[in-house]
């Protein structure tokens, strides 16, 4: 009996709740409307962004794509996948003296470039950064006019330079040779990330007793590692990819990745297999770079200034 | 003893501090107060030797130092930034003075440990001064100015940026620090009412240059002269022009105010008289009080209190008045002027008053 009430009791309030909801229909209506259409966009909101991707991937999967495949298969018709993988090419690079030594040289000269930019552009992004002299705005913007000038204009000077200083054919002479275009870069780079280190830092080390070259390594250096970081990641990468000048400056013994790809021709005939994997070894170093610096990168594109 | 003699500094063509001579005695507290672009940094950094006058000399203890680099100096220095090594932890931010003065491990860590106690931070030694608040931050820099036990301790407008309560808090707290340290501290502030609860010296600033340096009680109660008292004036001083008659300042309207003891000797004509806001009231404050009508312009009022902003003449005036007052904004009311507080200044800004005899 008593429980009876209570239960026809809560159906009068259950009941008396649905009525006022429904009060306000008109306007939820149109609310669940709304929001059904913005489902539905939502809904194909994936198209574009996966659309773009596959377009920027596919060059990149075809290219390995390539490398698992004999010379046969690539010529022989089109395929999505490799029918008779093989690792062959790989083989091929990693036993060629020709080959892997591409990939030897140019790691050595783009290490040897990107310390020599880092180490030069540090002092001179501090410079810029914290000291006001004569000329010192038209000098930061002549910097980066260097990197205005297509490096053709610059091979002919560079290989009568370097060949008058015995220099032709060495990792050094490159490596010189892009620090022209990748100084400029870490220098603005790093002055827009020094920039945003308060002077005040600076100052107070001082004032602390911090030596100059002390408080340099010791307080300013972890304060814009991020920033060395990504300075060190363009200098690579522009080093990286750079083939005129490197081409250029060597013949045999320093002769980059970049410049053995484009020499393939073989007495058969086009080895594409080879040159696949080539090039998907040339993008490895580029690909676990970035990764280090990847949350940076923005920042770096801004040459430091976000 | 720090002393700094016909300093001036010109950068381009600002001249940021004009011939200042000073000397500030060991185990003081000075107060550098003036509004923003005074010169007190420029003169902060002159003491800290971050940067070199243009003319003049710095000595201290009888030594020039004026060319001498900061690191060789034994200052220590507060930014109003919260200025602190962010990729050390605070101990090693705390510490970092005395490691480099090679002092050994034991004697770091024992001062560390006090000066970390005296600003509350020893729960925070292992964080990184950016995981902790603004205040937290702040203390650990002063920490750093105060664990070196620096012949100087400078510190830039030190608490501007911390909230309203952090600020009190602290503020109540560095008088007890100053009095533990033996150094020769100065403090630059904006605000008059933190030079007044700091107490020690004032050094009133305007413009690059002193226009008064004397006890802050002092230099409140008798300044010199019309700059230092507007300086030294939050909510503004209240100014007037007026004519001097025999003992009476006359005023438009007939209205005349007796002129205080100090200045009846002055000869007649035209004058300045300046009072701070709560010596302005809306009832006779005592019998010598005189009754001016003037226009209210805006009323604030900060819960206890009304700051009534007023017209007289071309004056604007501030009413400081206890308890909540609400006024029609154009009405006229009469307000009382304390004759027995005001400053007199001449037409030069000077400050009138009998010079004692015994100089």
């Amino acid at each position: 009996m008593n429980s009876q009430t209570n239960l026809s009791g809560a159906r009068v309030v259950h009941r008396s709740v649905s009525a006022s909801a429904r009060a306000p229909s008109a306007q939820n209506d149109a609310l669940a409307r709304k929001m059904r259409r913005r489902g539905q966009k939502a809904r194909f909101s994936w198209l574009v962004p996966t659309l773009y991707i596959v377009f920027l991937l596919l060059p990149i999967y075809w290219l390995v794509n390539m490398s698992f495949k004999t010379n046969a298969e690539i010529l022989g018709g089109f395929s999505l996948f490799p029918q008779n993988p093989t690792l062959r090419n790989y083989m091929v690079i990693f036993t060629d003296p020709s080959w892997y030594s591409g990939y030897i040289n140019s790691i050595i000269y783009v290490v040897l470039n990107t310390t020599i930019s880092v180490a030069v552009a540090l002092p001179a992004a501090y410079a810029f950064s914290r000291y006001r002299f004569l000329g010192d705005k038209h000098l930061f913007f002549w910097l980066l006019t260097n990197r205005m000038a297509p490096p053709a204009v610059f091979a002919l000077p560079f290989l009568q330079l370097y060949s008058s200083f015995g220099l032709i054919d060495t990792h050094i002479a490159v490596a010189l040779a892009h620090c022209l275009f990748n100084v400029p870069l870490a220098v603005w780079i790093l002055e827009g990330f020094m920039s945003g280190v308060p002077k005040e830092i600076d100052e107070t080390a001082y004032v602390d007793g911090y030596s100059f070259p002390r408080f340099f390594i010791k307080i300013f250096i972890p304060l814009i590692s991020s920033g060395i970081g990504v300075a060190a990641f363009f200098c690579f990468m522009f080093s990286w990819v750079e083939l005129l000048i490197a081409r250029t400056l060597t013949t045999t013994d320093a002769r980059p990745i970049a410049s053995v790809m484009t020499r393939t021709v073989s007495a058969s005939g086009l080895d594409w297999g080879v040159l696949a994997a080539a090039g998907v070894l040339t993008i490895i170093p580029g690909a676990l770079v970035i990764y280090f610096v990847r949350n940076y990168i923005a920042k770096g594109f801004a040459l430091g200034r976000v | 003893m720090l002393e700094l003699r016909n300093v001036s500094k010109i950068m381009g063509n600002e001249t940021h501090v004009s011939d200042v001579t000073l000397a500030l005695e060991h185990g003081s507290l000075n107060v550098l107060l003036g509004p923003t672009l005074s010169g007190k940094t420029t003169l902060m950094r002159i003491m800290a030797g971050l940067e070199r006058p243009t003319h003049g000399q710095v000595v201290f203890d009888g030594k020039d130092v004026t060319g001498v680099s900061p690191q060789k100096r034994n200052v220590a220095m507060v930014h109003q930034q919260f200025i602190n090594y962010p990729a050390m932890s605070v101990y090693e931010n705390i510490a970092s003075p005395l490691r480099l003065a090679r002092l050994d491990k034991a004697t770091i860590d024992t001062r560390v440990r006090k000066a970390a106690e005296l600003m509350k931070l020893t729960p925070m030694l292992d964080r990184l001064p950016l995981n902790l608040s603004g205040g937290q931050q702040q203390r650990t820099a002063l920490a750093r100015a105060i664990v070196k036990d620096a012949a100087v301790v400078l510190l830039d407008e030190p608490l501007a940026n911390l909230d309203y309560k952090l600020r009190e808090e602290l503020r109540a707290e560095l008088p007890r620090i100053f009095a533990e340290a033996g150094s020769i501290f100065v403090y630059a502030t904006t605000e008059p009412s933190e030079a007044l609860l700091l107490g020690g010296n004032t050094v009133a600033l305007s413009e690059g240059r002193i226009t008064q340096f004397g006890r802050t009680i002092e230099v409140f109660r008798r300044p010199d002269d019309l700059k230092t008292a507007q300086t030294f004036a939050d909510p503004p001083l209240n100014t007037l022009a007026v004519e001097k008659r025999d003992t009476r300042f006359l005023l438009d309207g007939g209205v005349a105010i007796p002129v205080p003891d100090e200045a009846r000797s002055a000869p007649d004509g035209t004058y300045t008289i300046g009072f701070q806001p709560h010596h302005l009231s809306l009832s006779p404050a005592n019998p010598d009080a005189v009754g001016v009508e003037a226009k209210v312009t805006i009323t604030e009022i900060t819960g206890s209190e009304s700051f009534v902003h007023l017209a007289y003449g071309g004056f604007p005036w501030v009413m400081l008045a206890h308890g909540i007052h609400h006024f029609d904004v154009g009405a006229t009311i009469t307000v009382f002027i304390d004759p027995r507080h005001l400053l007199v200044f001449d037409s030069d800004g000077r400050a009138v008053r009998r010079t004692p005899l015994a100089a």
